[in-house]
């Protein structure tokens, strides 16, 4: 595989993790599904969460992200 | 590993600490001790010190040994193959699978030596007797253990005929553009994985 020293993969010497590699791959083959299967799998794609940030013990406002994936 | 959890917390003897930190790192582990426990040297420091009462158990003693690899070899293949989302084959027994290393179309059968692959997006085909079954694999690994079980984990496989070849020829013709303007690294990297991908379900739809 790789020689001793080599930067790896080319996604990891782009700077990418492999768990983002690795979803933006399956991402790529959902968009490539036939009809029903593609609604259900989009479906599992999506995400939604809320952040908030903690200043002196006190959270700020939450920033709530929804939508389909991605960094 | 649940299962042990709520013994390990029912546990009224106090833990020195570091055995804690051990539980939490052997309740994640899939593999087990090849030895069965044996009187550590810890349990035999315990007993010079305090022979009355029992040493305590460590993580390790709760564990079953690793199953011993049978001496002869297995006529059938175990394998799991898991998504995040369901379990495609659960201890289903074939013939042989073949994965899509990174180094190439990996042929594994009964017997098998111990492996870890990395898996590239590509075809997984199981061969049962006469019937061949085929998923497109994003991206993931292929366990193969000593005892012929091969766990195959991916992100997203699709049985190949679920794919659409129409989108995938717009979005490889699509990717090797992008390939061709793309200035930062990262999104020629991006561009990269999108043509590796686009281009293995063409394959796949082709062959």
């Amino acid at each position: 595989m790789a020689s001793a020293g080599a930067a790896g993969p080319f996604w990891r010497a782009a700077g990418m993790t492999y768990v983002s590699y690795s979803n933006k791959c399956a991402s790529m083959v959902r968009n490539c599904l036939k009809e029903p299967h593609r609604s259900e799998a989009l479906d599992r794609e999506k995400v939604h969460f809320s952040i908030s940030k903690w200043i002196d013990g006190k959270p700020e406002k939450p920033l709530i992200r929804e939508g389909t994936g991605g960094d | 590993m649940f299962r042990q959890a709520s013994r390990l917390l029912s546990r009224s003897i106090a833990q020195p600490q570091h055995t804690k930190t051990k539980v939490a790192a052997r309740a994640f582990s899939t593999d087990v001790p090849a030895t069965p426990t044996e009187d550590s040297p810890f349990s035999q420091s315990w007993k010079k010190v305090i022979p009355t009462i029992e040493p305590p158990k460590t993580p390790s003693s709760y564990m079953k040994p690793r199953p011993a690899t049978a001496s002869t070899i297995p006529t059938k293949l175990t394998v799991n193959f898991v998504l995040p989302y369901a379990s495609q084959l659960a201890e289903k027994e074939v013939d042989m699978i073949i994965v899509p290393a990174t180094t190439g179309q990996m042929g594994v059968l009964p017997g098998h030596v111990p492996t870890i692959a990395e898996l590239k997006p590509g075809v997984m085909s199981v061969h049962e007797g006469n019937d061949v079954s085929k998923y497109f694999v994003s991206s993931g690994f292929a366990f193969i253990h000593a005892n012929s079980v091969a766990d195959v984990i991916a992100v997203e496989a699709v049985p190949v005929d679920h794919l659409d070849s129409n989108l995938v020829q717009k979005g490889l013709a699509d990717f090797t553009q992008k390939l061709g303007s793309a200035s930062t690294d990262l999104e020629k990297a991006e561009a990269q994985i999108g043509v590796d991908v686009y281009s293995a379900m063409n394959s796949a739809l082709m062959g």
